[in-house]
């Protein structure tokens, strides 16, 4: 009875587009979006650090491939990335049983993939078969399987299908955002023989691969480009009723790292830029040249300092005993955090592109943040009252500097281990060296390549302390549960824990799983709210700064809107266009 | 003589700039890793005579800088006051020469700072890091460079002297040094090494490393004058007397090696105080913050700096009559030792 009121409910919302003048066999019903009105044609290029690995959103973890697969893929529900909140895109509408635990998802009619084939429900339940089954690894799983039970999927008719949760879920339609719709007709085959996980690679010819995306695979030059075509399917159209996207063709340039692209930016090679760091962007504005550059504000990327709070193993050194002991000292960790200059980081490092951050919730999210979180300056004096109360000491070191003692007489020194790839992690952790010199601490820096960090911080846990940074690609808190949980693999003081070590990680725990499962937004927001106030409290991680998203672009493309979530200037890449000419349609 | 009294010349000009590397606490007037958080990437300040009212000083002057409204980079000189150069002035402390405390320094400015090279990343002064960086990067050069003339001489002298095969293995060992790529080396060395490496062992070992890298080139040298040494009459002679190896080795062989040693050494330093900085540019050297050369230019691999801010180039510049004064000894020495080959020439003729 419940289903078929939800049913007539459905139908209704979808009356407006079924009433349309003319209804022809297609039946289409595209989605206008507002916006500037553009013009078609042209060839976008943008470059891209490295290479992607994979078109196939199975397998894609990379940020690489994953954004090119935003090009060529569409989900059911989106977050606009301007507005931060969910609205409409395969699915026309959706709608939420009263008990919160059925979803009933109409789709659009009419809607066909980028190889011409008609999508409908049965494609949808191939999707989330797929994405559900174990054996294929889908790295979507996790975000799948809501109070322990992956999420049941049932068709109701071609246009319709209903989505069950086995426990109310905070913000339920926000997990369909980035799940692609895949091509039953291309990958049913492949998956019942299990080579799922050998289709789209980049080498797939173009007429094998399809998606629900603007763009559609053209050709690939290994070491070179990968070039997208314009979907004449899309299912998008602007406020005249013009099929988007307007550009013919999306070219993705790979190049070395992050010089190499502004190099090619300032040369006019490529037409828009992201995520440039604060001294390119600087460099970028100074003479510019036929683009602007734009600094779209306080982003979702927050960085943090934190130290190694594991339990110790039989392996673990008896150095390393004697430093934790240091660092599970709650005033320990408020003192460094006192003593840490954010407000030098955000002006040396940014060049005033950022925000420092005493909590969680970085300012570029509009929504979660919680407004009573203390600020405390820089309190050198506060740092030591702290150390002296966690009973250290100060005591002369050779040349007659003061040096910070713990309870049994031996200097305090660390390392800070911190990432080579990005010269801002070790500009940081070289601010916060100096900073803590004055404490009388002895620091030192060592900066490694990504791939050892990481394999050091979550496997072998072999570091002291460690700077890092972290970009949540949602604004909602269920995204980062895999960071605040004490079972989260990125629960990076302390990952994977079989119970929480500390009572307070116990009470995040509780928060983080009470507001998952809470419906109403406020009620959600008290109880986030708490565990800031716990984390800012405990210090398990001491934020540092966030920075502001630096975009730039020709000043020929139209409808740039940079937003401060990822693909932070190809978010609604199908509305891009350029004003004048074809210029670059020659290029 | 011309070639004495130029080979005076460069020592003396050696002599001077090493002296200032020596006493950097005394000609540096700040610590170098003092960080002003204030004026990060300040340009180098310019020393007035005249001031904004058309007045002259007699003493040299700067303006304090400050940051223009709404910018992180770019300083405007504040013309309210100005702030005169003064000489022997009391500052920071350092150890002269490495152990004797002091305070006072060669320059400076009272109530604001004087950056003569403009200022890094994080606001420390480049010219002190220069003047400090000196000291460890000439003196990594140098001890490098006498451990591998020391290994240059020994396994040279060992093979050339004995020859047979203790010659032929020693020469393929030294073949087998020449053709390894040792940069892919060194990097497989760091990851065998503990994460943290404290400044001070980190700087003994880039000195073994470099040291140890070198010693091929020398001891194929030395192998060479060693062999037509130990044919000369007059070793002959002392052997015919009953010298033993020991004694000709040191009174009669090796006395001829000295001055393919000096060259060596007058060559190998400035290569190996670049090796350093190679080092440091990869991150295999000295760890920040303590001031290298390497670590002082690591900067320029970043496009935005290379651009943006000219004075980081500076340092560079100043390396320059160093790297001049050591390749003007080494040729000045060739020089002497050919004038000596000739005289001698004309005499045993």
């Amino acid at each position: 009875m419940l289903l078929c009121s939800l049913l007539v409910q459905a139908a209704l919302l979808a009356l407006p587009a079924l009433a349309r003048p003319q209804q022809r066999d297609t039946k289409e019903e595209p989605l206008a979006v507002p916006g500037e009105i553009g013009r078609s044609g042209g060839r976008l290029v943008v470059a891209l650090r490295g290479e992607p690995k994979t078109l196939n959103p199975l397998i894609a973890v990379d940020t690489r491939s994953r954004e090119v697969i935003g090009a060529m893929q569409a989900d059911l529900v989106h977050i606009n990335r301007a507005t931060q909140l969910t609205e409409p895109a395969l699915a026309k509408s959706w709608k939420v049983s009263p008990s919160g635990l059925e979803y009933t998802v109409v789709l659009r009619q009419g809607i066909k993939f980028s190889d011409g084939q008609p999508m409908d429900a049965d494609d949808v339940l191939f999707t989330f078969r797929v994405y559900l089954d174990e054996s294929v690894h889908a790295p979507q799983r996790d975000f799948l399987i809501v109070g322990g039970k992956p999420i049941v999927v049932r068709k109701v008719n071609a246009q319709t299908v209903v989505f069950q949760l086995a426990k109310t879920y905070g913000a339920g339609e926000r997990l369909f955002d980035g799940l692609a719709i895949l091509p039953r007709h291309l990958l049913e085959k492949p998956y019942q023989e299990g080579k799922l996980g050998e289709m789209g690679t980049l080498a797939t010819a173009a007429n094998q691969w399809a998606g629900l995306g603007p763009f559609r695979l053209k050709e690939y030059v290994a070491g070179q480009r990968l070039v997208l075509e314009r979907n004449p399917y899309y299912w998008k159209t602007d406020a005249k009723g013009n099929r988007l996207p307007y550009l013919d063709e999306l070219v993705y340039l790979f190049v070395q790292n992050a010089d190499a692209q502004v190099l090619k930016f300032q040369a006019g090679e490529t037409d828009v830029i992201s995520q440039t760091g604060a001294e390119n962007f600087a460099a970028l504005s100074r003479q510019p040249h036929g683009y602007t550059m734009t600094d779209a504000g306080p982003g979702l990327e927050y960085y943090f300092l934190f130290f190694n709070l594991n339990e110790p193993g039989e392996r673990t050194s008896t150095e390393m005993l004697r430093k934790q002991k240091w660092f599970r000292e709650v005033r320990f960790r408020q003192a460094v955090s006192a003593a840490v200059d954010r407000e030098a980081i955000v002006r040396l490092v940014y060049q005033g592109h950022g925000t420092p951050l005493w909590g969680l919730v970085a300012p570029g999210n509009r929504r979660w943040g919680n407004e009573k979180l203390p600020h405390p300056p820089r309190s050198l004096d506060r740092a030591r009252a702290l150390l002296k109360e966690g009973g250290f000491s100060w005591g002369n070191g050779p040349d007659g500097e003061a040096t910070l003692l713990d309870a049994e007489g031996k200097p305090v020194e660390f390392s800070i281990v911190t990432s080579s790839s990005n010269a801002n992690f070790s500009k940081i952790a070289a601010l916060i060296q100096d900073d803590l010199k004055q404490l009388g601490m002895r620091v030192q820096v060592v900066p490694l390549e990504f791939r050892s960090l990481i394999d050091r911080v979550t496997q072998s846990k072999e570091y002291e302390a460690c700077v890092m940074g972290l970009a949540s690609y949602d604004a909602d808190p269920n995204t980062d549960m895999n960071v605040w949980l004490s079972s989260g693999g990125a629960h990076f003081w302390n990952p994977s824990q079989a119970h929480p070590a500390f009572p307070w990680e116990a009470e995040i725990d509780r928060l983080m799983e009470e507001q998952m499962w809470a419906s109403a937004f406020e009620q959600r927001k008290r109880l986030y709210d708490r565990a800031q106030e716990i984390l800012a409290e405990e210090q398990p991680i001491i934020f540092l700064a966030s920075p502001d998203i630096l975009v730039g672009a020709k000043n020929v493309v139209g409808n740039f809107h940079p937003a401060v979530l990822e693909p932070y200037v190809l978010w609604n890449v199908e509305q891009l266009y350029f004003k004048v000419g074809t210029e670059n349609a020659a290029r | 003589m011309s070639a004495r009294r130029a080979f005076a010349k460069w020592l003396a000009a050696l002599a001077v700039l090493h002296g200032m590397v020596v006493c950097a606490g005394f000609f540096a007037p700040y610590d170098p890793v003092d960080q002003d958080r204030k004026s990060p990437y300040l340009p180098p300040m310019r020393i007035h005579l005249v001031d904004t009212q058309g007045h002259l000083h007699f003493r040299p002057f700067v303006y304090s800088p400050r940051l223009r409204e709404g910018s992180f980079d770019q300083y405007e000189e504040d013309t309210a006051e100005p702030h005169p150069v003064t000489f022997f002035q009391s500052g920071t402390r350092y150890r002269l020469l490495g152990f004797l405390p002091c305070r006072r320094h060669f320059f400076g400015v009272e109530h604001t700072r004087i950056y003569l090279l403009g200022t890094d990343a994080y606001g420390r002064d480049q010219f002190s890091r220069f003047l400090f960086g000196g000291q460890v990067s000439l003196l990594a050069g140098l001890l490098g460079a006498g451990l591998t003339l020391l290994m240059g001489l020994g396994i040279g002298a060992a093979a050339g002297y004995y020859g047979g095969w203790t010659d032929g293995l020693l020469m393929r060992l030294a073949e087998l040094f020449l053709a390894l790529p040792w940069l892919y080396l060194l990097f497989a060395l760091r990851a065998f090494l503990p994460l943290a490496v404290s400044p001070l062992k980190a700087f003994f070992l880039v000195i073994a490393v470099i040291g140890m890298v070198g010693w091929a080139r020398p001891a194929r040298l030395v192998r060479g004058v060693v062999l037509s040494a130990k044919e000369r009459d007059y070793v002959r002679a002392a052997r015919g007397f009953g010298a033993s190896p020991g004694y000709l080795l040191r009174h009669h062989i090796l006395p001829e090696t000295y001055s393919v040693l000096l060259t060596q050494a007058a060559i190998l330093i400035p290569q190996y105080v670049l090796a350093e900085m190679a080092l440091s540019f990869l991150g295999l050297g000295v760890p920040e913050p303590v001031p290298t050369w390497g670590n002082q230019l690591s900067s320029l691999q970043h496009y935005s700096v290379l651009v943006s801010y000219w004075w980081m180039y500076l340092p560079a510049l100043f390396m320059v009559p160093f790297f001049l004064g050591y390749l003007g000894l080494a040729s000045s020495l060739q020089e002497r030792e050919e004038a000596y080959k000739i005289e001698a020439g004309v005499l045993g003729a």
